[in-house]
């Protein structure tokens, strides 16, 4: 038994836990500063940038540590791949949740206008979708991944239902068009949050199963899906 | 040139002992064959029992067919004609300790009434080239004893002493296991070039090796084939959970 590497695992899941508690913590916080028009809590965004990028240096050094000491194999392997890459995304959904938390700053600075535009459904989605993927790692369930996949569709659609409205608002009202286009912005930055956890869904896939579904090249058939019962 | 090796439903015993249980491998013409598995599971059983090496422990016996090419192995053809066709390298460097680094490589083709002076000579530059020692002992080959190598020229003195009989297939047991790090990486490249001309199984208790030298790896446990495939599949995505418990140090 390879305890003390099991032991270092251990300790590399919990490390990216912090990490995706970090992230969830800062789109959640952004989201709810945009809805409060809260300067304090996008301060707080900001401040919690540094954080996050420390965690994720350590994660890369402990997983690079790892992989050169211990070499690891198949499903411990496939396990570190994917916390290098789960770690990447979680500290892209940090920097979107700063992008988010600007914007908010630049629109309290604005009067505030009434847009036709429900960005906190699209922010309990998108939450909804990095709380998700990361239970789906917790658990090391494939099945949770798969069902993040399906709601990235239902946040794509709300994007594009965003850009044609508020486009629409600015040519009717001119006057709305920073704040509109903050809003835009806004909208984006989630798109983009729902990506990354499509990605770290996708990730936690190849982790438990040994399948590659990026990209909608899904591989049911891989052999590590015979061999992986669910991760725990 | 190497030749496949076919095996079907061969089991063995140690006396009462059953070893192998119905084994059944492919092994590719001109590839490495990696074969992994726990201490007692069976794989230097099963190599053994590819050109009747087994037959030298009392009692052992095995069943089933093993073709080496079109040559049945338990059928009608003797066990020193097998041996000649299916070289050996074992975990320990074995060189005859009072023969020359010449006399060691020749002895296999000596003791086969091989008398030819100026044809010896090439085989003996031939597989000493093969075995990428030529450079290293070529000015002392009849001056120094094998034993007098390192440890690792020592088993690459017994790997060309293997070849220069021109065997198809080499099988070779834990070759690495008493070489310190260069050696193993020697050998490593060499089993990587031999490819071209032979048939290599190779049996190793160190996994980074199996999947740096081999394409395809078999994984035994308890005298069964539990898995083989292609050495990438058998280490990123095996398809049975003993396999991947054991390669990820789980058990074993």
């Amino acid at each position: 038994m390879r305890s003390r590497f099991h032991q270092e695992l251990d300790d590399l899941r919990a490390r990216l836990l912090r990490m995706g508690g970090l992230a969830e913590q800062a789109v959640d916080r952004a989201c709810q500063a945009y809805i409060e028009r809260d300067l304090k809590r996008c301060h707080m965004v900001l401040e919690g940038e540094t954080q996050i990028n420390l965690v994720e240096r350590e994660i890369d050094e402990m997983a690079f540590d790892l992989l050169a000491m211990q070499q690891p194999m198949a499903v411990d392997l496939r396990f570190i791949l994917a916390v290098t890459k789960i770690n990447s995304d979680l500290e892209r959904v940090g920097d979107q949740a700063v992008n988010i938390a600007e914007r908010v700053m630049d629109m309290v600075e604005l009067p505030k206008a009434d847009l036709p535009l429900d960005i906190p459904r699209m922010a309990a989605a998108v939450s909804a979708m990095v709380r998700r993927s990361l239970e789906s790692f917790i658990e090391g369930k494939a099945e949770l991944a798969q069902a993040v996949l399906e709601m990235d569709n239902v946040v794509d659609r709300m994007k594009d239902d965003a850009f044609i409205t508020l486009v629409k608002t600015m040519n009717e009202n001119p006057a709305v068009t920073r704040q509109a286009l903050d809003a835009l912005l806004i909208a984006r930055n989630l798109e983009r949050v729902a990506d990354h956890a499509t990605n770290i869904a996708e990730d936690v896939i190849f982790w438990v199963r040994g399948a590659d579904v990026r990209h909608n090249l899904g591989q049911e058939d891989a052999p590590a899906a015979q061999a992986a019962t669910e991760r725990h | 040139m190497g030749v496949g090796i076919q095996v079907d439903k061969l089991n063995a015993w140690f006396g009462k002992t059953q070893a192998l249980y119905d084994i059944n491998m492919t092994v590719a013409a001109n590839h490495a064959t990696a074969v992994i598995g726990p201490s007692g599971c069976g794989k230097s059983t099963f190599v053994r029992c590819l050109n009747r090496m087994h037959e030298t422990i009392p009692e052992a016996r095995a069943t089933g067919a093993v073709r080496i090419g079109e040559v049945s192995v338990y059928n009608g053809t003797s066990a020193v004609q097998i041996r000649r066709r299916i070289g050996m390298v074992f975990q320990k460097p074995n060189p005859f300790p009072t023969m020359s680094i010449y006399d060691n490589v020749a002895a296999g083709l000596k003791l086969n009434g091989f008398r030819d002076r100026r044809r010896l000579d090439e085989i003996v530059e031939r597989s000493l080239t093969y075995a990428a020692l030529w450079h290293e002992v070529k000015d002392t080959l009849k001056k120094k004893s094998g034993a007098s190598l390192s440890g690792g020229q020592q088993q690459r003195l017994c790997i060309a002493r293997a070849l220069a009989v021109e065997p198809e297939v080499l099988l070779m047991d834990e070759p690495c296991s008493a070489l310190d790090p260069i050696s193993t990486g020697k050998i490593e490249e060499l089993i990587f070039q031999l490819k071209e001309r032979f048939t290599i199984v190779i049996v190793t208790h160190n996994m980074q090796q199996a999947s740096r030298v081999a394409e395809f790896t078999g994984f035994f446990l308890l005298g069964k084939l539990i898995e083989f495939d292609k050495t990438e599949k058998i280490f990123t995505t095996p398809s049975d959970k003993r396999t991947e418990d054991y390669i990820t140090g789980r058990f074993g």
